[in-house]
């Protein structure tokens, strides 16, 4: 309850201390959105009435504090860029992107565990330098190379989706799981590569302890041992890895979505910090934090789940 | 077992990336002749499948008679024509709305919501009768009270462009004389006046233009979804002749690569503002590519209130140290229209090509004057871009280059696009910039007097007294001809006094998928889709 407790406020803290930064942030960088939107049609006359039309003439902290008790009373604002309420703006691609992240986060443990298990109990094999070479390849490749990869192999030449046609979630589900299916697949290569490596080292560490060794030299199977004990030990920092990897697949969307078209929440992100969408921004930014910190509390409440070792230190 | 179908995906990749290679390799070195035979094959095969399942995608949405349209960037924060500012909104909302007049493929006004307008002798009285049902798009008919709430709230209004509204200003009274004819009276007479009455007549007291248009317009506004699409629709009521398409949806997305994508894959049935690249990368077997010119003034701006650039002579140095054509070979594969000053040359009626020769390329000169300014070792200079137009981008490239030719030590900042709107423009804060520049409203004046000494939009600090002397008389002078005249003696001021290094008029190039037809050039950035057809 406690942990619980310590965790919610630290969530809370951070969620405001990150909109905070991202605020001051925008403050300190040249332009605003006034002048964003008004471009080479502005004129001193028309940037001043603008900006008392968005509420930009207030001083700094004003504003961020009218935000502030807007967003904890649920209202998130008006979109300097659309004239709409933010959430409402928002909704929809929070769906996409996070459909997205969690067809990724499937396709990454379902292919990184048996990998990174096969990786390990080859590791002194022949072919060894051949697999690490690959996983090196696949961890280097840029994301935006990866994503035109796809789009031209699948799309163009194999057309198995149609690149720059996603189709509406709420009109079509399964052709956008289908759309996104390919996207995920370029966000999750590289994090895959990752994951296996992390996987294999952990294994081999732990393959290496006294406990590993008695029980091969008591006669059990090798890959018996690999299985019931080693996997089991590795597992725990395999989870608080794949949290991490949760979080950051969001920020590997980035990319993949500008390449694939898909109107999600971190393209949306793009454009509207450089369309100076502050509000917008503001609540994307607080979205990411709460997502970060969320992805770090799970895994760490399965670790516990698994390790009773690690429950002592959430009591204390 | 997963391994080895990761493997098996991995392998497919690489083969994939070979093919890419090939691909890139041949449209760079324009010619299939080069290729080897394998490459060859392999290519025409893979073009024929492609080609082959595109007519019936083509012919699904040509008999549903519709257009998918790819843009490059989100229409404005507000929809309300009267407050639009990008260039890319008024391009996909020039099919909503219309004025009083609209333009027509010259660039001249004719009657649009009003069927006719009679104009007094002296200039000073317009008649216009309203055209009989004129629709609304919300099924409400047009009366006169529309028509003066518009044209009021354009004179008014402090969000409107000033540029509008300023023109507006001669209106000294708007009167209903009937159930159809407006009586508009003038305080002076303007000769630009009908272009500025082009702008969007609107139901009175409707508030919601900001995200729900409604105008007269052969399209109207359905739905719109940030970041993702707009979408249009016939509009059955119009007074005119209709569009031919049934539903035109326009879909967003930054990416070249995914403009690119969307249209090779099918998404995608029209994309504008491509480079040369990008459509050899197209191909020619399932698109027609068209030119036609972006309608904006590229220059390297140069700010006349910072040293060296206060000195004339300095100038035009850089006037004959840079190489137009050369620009245009090295940077836009030779297409492009040179200009001589500032006006484009879409824009007939005002320009003068005699201006566009005024500097020859001639280096030694440019060392002469240099010299006589007393640079005889040239200058340090900083040439600001705004780092998200690659077209600005490239030409800056390639001045910095041909500028060290004449000694003069040229590098490039790339700054994101706000910091050039707020530093570059409305601070002018730089030395010199590369950037291009509209009419908006598409008059000479709003081309021209942002280089009175005056102007809140003169960035480049252009001050000088003949220039403001003949702006004055151009906007007094009541005769057509005339003022021609004057206009033109304006650009020939900027361009004697190396104002700035004016480049060219950019091509636009057009990706268009067979089959359909009826594109229309406007010397405006708009593109009417009422004209566009499936065969």
């Amino acid at each position: 309850m406690k942990f619980a407790v310590r965790r919610i406020t630290a969530l809370l803290i951070t969620m405001i201390m990150v909109s905070f930064l991202a605020f001051a942030a925008f403050h300190m960088i040249s332009g605003d959105p006034a002048q964003a939107i008004l471009g080479t049609n502005a004129t001193p006359e028309r940037l001043e009435l603008m900006r008392q039309q968005l509420g930009l003439d207030k001083p700094f902290l004003v504003q961020y504090f009218s935000w502030l008790t807007g967003f904890f009373s649920g209202n998130l604002g008006i979109s300097y860029s659309y004239r709409q309420p933010v959430a409402s703006l928002i909704m929809p691609k929070l769906k996409v992107t996070l459909l997205m992240v969690m067809i990724s986060f499937v396709i990454i443990v379902v292919c990184s565990l048996p990998l990174g298990l096969r990786s390990a109990q080859k590791a002194s094999g022949r072919f060894d330098w051949v697999r690490t070479t690959i996983g090196q390849l696949c961890m280097a490749v840029p994301a935006f190379f990866l994503s035109i990869l796809v789009s031209y192999l699948f799309g163009i030449v194999l057309k198995w989706f149609t690149p720059g046609d996603f189709p509406k979630i709420d009109r079509n589900f399964a052709g956008a799981v289908r759309y996104l299916f390919f996207a995920a697949v370029c966000i999750a290569i590289p994090r895959i590569a990752m994951t296996v490596r992390m996987l294999r080292s952990t294994i081999i560490q732990e393959m290496e302890k006294d406990y590993v060794r008695t029980a091969i030299s008591r006669g059990n199977d090798r890959s018996e041992v690999l299985r019931k004990h080693v996997l089991k030990n590795s597992l725990v920092p395999t989870i608080t890895f794949l949290g991490q990897t949760m979080a950051e697949i969001v920020g590997g969307s980035i990319v993949v979505e500008q390449v694939f078209g898909i109107p999600g929440m971190g393209r949306f992100l793009v454009a509207s910090i450089s369309n100076r969408d502050y509000p917008v921004v503001e609540a994307l930014v607080v979205i990411l934090a709460f997502w970060v910190i969320l992805s770090g509390t799970v895994a760490d409440l399965i670790g516990q789940k698994i390790d009773p070792r690690l429950r002592l230190g959430g009591r204390a | 077992m997963k391994k080895r179908i990761l493997a098996g995906i991995l392998a497919v990749s690489l083969v994939g990336a070979l093919f890419t290679g090939c691909g890139k390799g041949a449209s760079q070195s324009g010619s299939s002749s080069s290729a080897a035979p394998a490459e060859g094959t392999e290519q025409t095969a893979d073009g024929a499948g492609q080609a082959a399942s595109e007519t019936v995608e083509q012919t699904a949405r040509a008999k549903a008679n519709e257009v998918v349209i790819g843009i490059a960037q989100d229409l404005d924060q507000s929809l309300d024509p009267h407050y639009t500012v990008a260039a890319g909104t008024k391009e996909v909302m020039f099919n909503v709305f219309e004025g009083l007049v609209k333009y027509d493929s010259n660039g001249d006004t004719i009657p649009a919501v009003a069927s006719d307008v009679a104009i007094s002798d002296d200039g000073l009285v317009y008649t216009f009768t309203l055209r009989d049902g004129v629709k609304f798009h919300n099924g409400d008919t047009v009366d006169l009270d529309d028509v003066i709430y518009s044209v009021t709230r354009c004179k008014e209004d402090p969000n409107v462009n000033p540029q509008t509204s300023k023109g507006l200003a001669c209106i000294a009274s708007l009167e209903k004389d009937g159930d159809n004819k407006l009586v508009m009276t003038l305080s002076e007479p303007n000769t630009e006046l009908m272009s500025l009455l082009t702008l969007a007549i609107l139901p009175a007291d409707y508030d919601k233009q900001d995200t729900a248009p409604v105008g007269t317009g052969p399209y109207k506004f359905i739905s719109r979804t940030a970041q993702e699409s707009v979408e249009l629709e016939k509009f059955g009521d119009y007074w005119g002749t209709p569009g031919n398409i049934d539903k035109v949806t326009y879909k967003i997305n930054e990416s070249a690569e995914g403009l690119i994508m969307g249209l090779q894959s099918g998404a995608l049935d029209l994309v504008s503002h491509l480079t040369i690249t990008q459509t050899q990368e197209l191909g020619t077997d399932d698109f027609n590519i068209e030119q036609g010119s972006m309608n904006l003034v590229q220059a390297l701006y140069l700010n006349n209130a910072r040293a060296p650039f206060d000195n004339e002579l300095v100038r035009q140095a850089i006037c004959y140290a840079v190489d137009r054509q050369g620009v245009l070979d090295m940077a836009f594969d030779g297409l492009g229209f040179p200009i001589g000053s500032n006006v484009f040359p879409a824009f007939t009626k005002y320009f003068d090509e005699s201006l566009t020769d005024y500097y020859d390329h001639n280096p030694d000169k440019a060392k002469e004057l240099l010299t006589q300014a007393g640079y005889p070792d040239g200058f340090d200079l900083v040439i600001t871009v705004p780092a998200n137009y690659q077209p600005h981008c490239d030409t800056g490239e390639v001045i910095a280059e041909q500028l060290k030719e004449v000694g003069i030590n040229a590098t490039l900042d790339k700054v994101e696009w706000n910091t050039w709107l707020e530093k570059t423009y409305s601070g002018r804060d730089f030395q010199a910039t590369v950037i291009g520049l509209t009419a908006d409203p598409l008059t000479a004046r709003s081309l021209l007097e942002r280089f009175t000494s005056t102007a809140n939009n003169n960035f480049i600090n252009y001050n000088n007294a003949d220039y403001d002397a003949l702006f004055e008389q151009a906007v007094k002078c009541y005769d057509d001809q005339e003022q021609v005249k004057i206009y033109k003696e304006m650009e020939k001021n900027l361009t004697e006094h190396a104002a700035n290094v004016y480049i060219q008029d950019m091509a636009d190039l057009i990706a268009v998928r067979k089959g359909l037809t009826g594109l229309t050039f406007y010397p405006l950035y708009v593109l009417d889709v009422s004209t566009l057809k499936w065969q």
